[in-house]
């Protein structure tokens, strides 16, 4: 329960972090360390160099502009959870940022490291794919923009180049009186989920809904959205039997299976709390919030 | 040849300074270069929390740091938390009070977990107490123990008569 030896490297600037990555081939970034230093523990990763971005200027910041909220990869998910900006103009992610582990761990997790980590019951990644994310990532041949949707490449592993490093993401945000709701079932408060679900919501002038994104994570071996659900629901009435009807089609994805649970009982989870999520997001239609 | 750095640590009020591989952990490094034993190193994957530090006054598992990673930094510990020799912080002397701990071995990253909340929450509820300490193991006590012992604890330092 030792980390393997390692060259150590803590850079003071992202054109530093740019070079080690272009020149180390068997390099990991270490963010929060909440997930990078158990795998060192445990010896599931040998990397040869470790390139800490801890004393890295300039890589963390939430800023909301132009409708949408900015947020540098080293970011604390600490300093999300007690963002006033966050709190009063993307409150989903407040939901969702309260089941990520347990205040120790989010006084060092960064939202870098967890989009990167890309575990399949995440709730980041998840919310980052209800908003429709666009994750920045850079290496020394330049920065690129990737949207959340093409971002997982398969479990745990986001698309993204060995020499490539993620700086931020950017999240659009919902007008303002949007409902929202980002819920789980876990074993215990703090642990991974088995399932989570999140959804937003805005209806128009009569009444019918105009914008709804539904996702659920801990199903696929990355966040999926409901498309179906959200073309069923989309131009009508909120009501309690069309999100039942609609939520009954995250029965049909294809779950993983695991020592936590089977992929039946996912299915049935994926039905139950995205039904839920949407139940919860139209009671804060109207809010003051976004 | 293993890759080592001197770094220079104030734990508790002390400076430590040390040349260390860059690989030990920080909990290693309280406990065996610094002789502070008081930490406790339960999982060393931060699944049980006893091994929970103050760095730079918020809460930290130091089985997931690296020893580097704290150099400049000032740390405190359990052995930090009582305000001379012969007193104990009024969270210890909560503890002791409800039952709060039977062979104490979490009982270390309980207290430094409950420090970092009773400050930012000096009034909370009993579920709050439950979640704020959700990221802690405790194998004797039921954990009803400890929640008695934080929410009296609360009371104390919110300096009401007879808590
Ligand atoms: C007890 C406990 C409970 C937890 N519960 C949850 C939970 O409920 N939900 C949840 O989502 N997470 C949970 N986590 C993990 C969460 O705390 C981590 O913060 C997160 O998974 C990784 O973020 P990090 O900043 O700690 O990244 P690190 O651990 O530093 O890095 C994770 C991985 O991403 C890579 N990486 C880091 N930064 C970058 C970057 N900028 N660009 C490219 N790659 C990068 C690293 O090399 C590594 O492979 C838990 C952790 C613990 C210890
Ligand atoms: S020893 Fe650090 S969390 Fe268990
Ligand atoms: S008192 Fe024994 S583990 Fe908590």
């Amino acid at each position: 329960m030792k980390p393997p030896p390692f060259t150590y490297h803590d850079p003071r600037t992202i054109p530093e972090v740019l070079d080690l990555l272009a020149e180390k081939d068997n390099a990991r970034l270490l963010s929060g360390g909440q997930s990078l230093m158990p795998m060192l523990n445990m010896r599931y990763v040998l990397p040869d160099d470790v390139i800490d971005l801890n004393r890295v200027d300039g890589l963390s910041g939430i800023e909301a502009a132009n409708g949408s909220l900015g947020i540098a990869g080293m970011t604390r998910q600490r300093d999300i959870e007690f963002s006033d900006v966050v709190a009063s103009r993307c409150p989903i992610m407040i939901e969702a940022i309260l089941q990520v582990g347990h205040r120790q761990t989010r006084n060092r997790g960064t939202l870098g490291g967890s989009l990167a980590h890309l575990d399949p019951s995440a709730e980041l990644p998840a919310v980052a794919m209800a908003l429709d994310a666009t994750i920045h990532v850079e290496s020394k041949r330049g920065k690129r923009d990737i949207a959340m949707a093409d971002f997982p490449a398969g479990y745990m592993t986001p698309s993204i180049e060995l020499d490539e490093m993620v700086t931020g993401a950017t999240f659009p945000l919902w007008e303002e009186g949007h409902g929202y709701a980002f819920i789980e079932f876990a074993r215990r408060h703090g642990d991974f989920a088995i399932v989570s679900a999140g959804a937003l919501m805005t209806t128009d002038g009569a009444g019918k809904v105009d914008r709804v994104s539904i996702v659920v994570s801990g199903v696929g071996p990355s966040p999926l959205r409901c498309t179906d659900a959200e073309r069923m629901i989309l131009g009508q009435t909120p009501e309690l039997e069309l999100f039942r009807e609609a939520a009954e089609t995250a029965r049909a994805f294809d779950a993983m299976e695991d020592i936590h649970a089977p992929s039946s009982y996912r299915q049935h989870l994926a039905a139950v709390l995205s039904r839920r999520a949407l139940e919860k997001a139209q009671t804060r239609l109207g809010g003051s919030n976004g | 040849m293993a890759d080592r750095r001197r770094i220079s640590v104030t734990i508790n009020g002390d400076t430590y300074e040390r040349e260390v591989e860059t690989r030990l952990l920080l909990s290693d490094f309280i406990r065996h270069e610094c002789e502070l034993t008081g930490t406790h190193v339960g999982c060393e994957h931060g699944v049980c929390g006893a091994c929970t530090i103050l760095l730079d006054g918020m809460t930290a598992r130091s089985c997931l740091m690296l020893a580097v990673q704290a150099d400049g930094h000032e740390l405190l510990t359990i052995e930090g938390i009582a305000p001379n020799e012969e007193e104990l912080h009024p969270l210890q002397q909560a503890f002791m009070d409800n039952h709060g701990l039977q062979c104490g071995y979490c009982t270390p990253g309980m207290l430094t977990t409950l420090l970092e909340f009773l400050r930012d929450n000096p009034n909370p509820t009993e579920k709050e107490v439950r979640i704020a300490i959700s990221g802690n193991l405790c194998r004797c006590t039921g954990y009803q123990g400890i929640v008695d012992a934080a929410l009296d604890a609360a009371g104390r330092l919110r300096g009401e008569a007879g808590a």
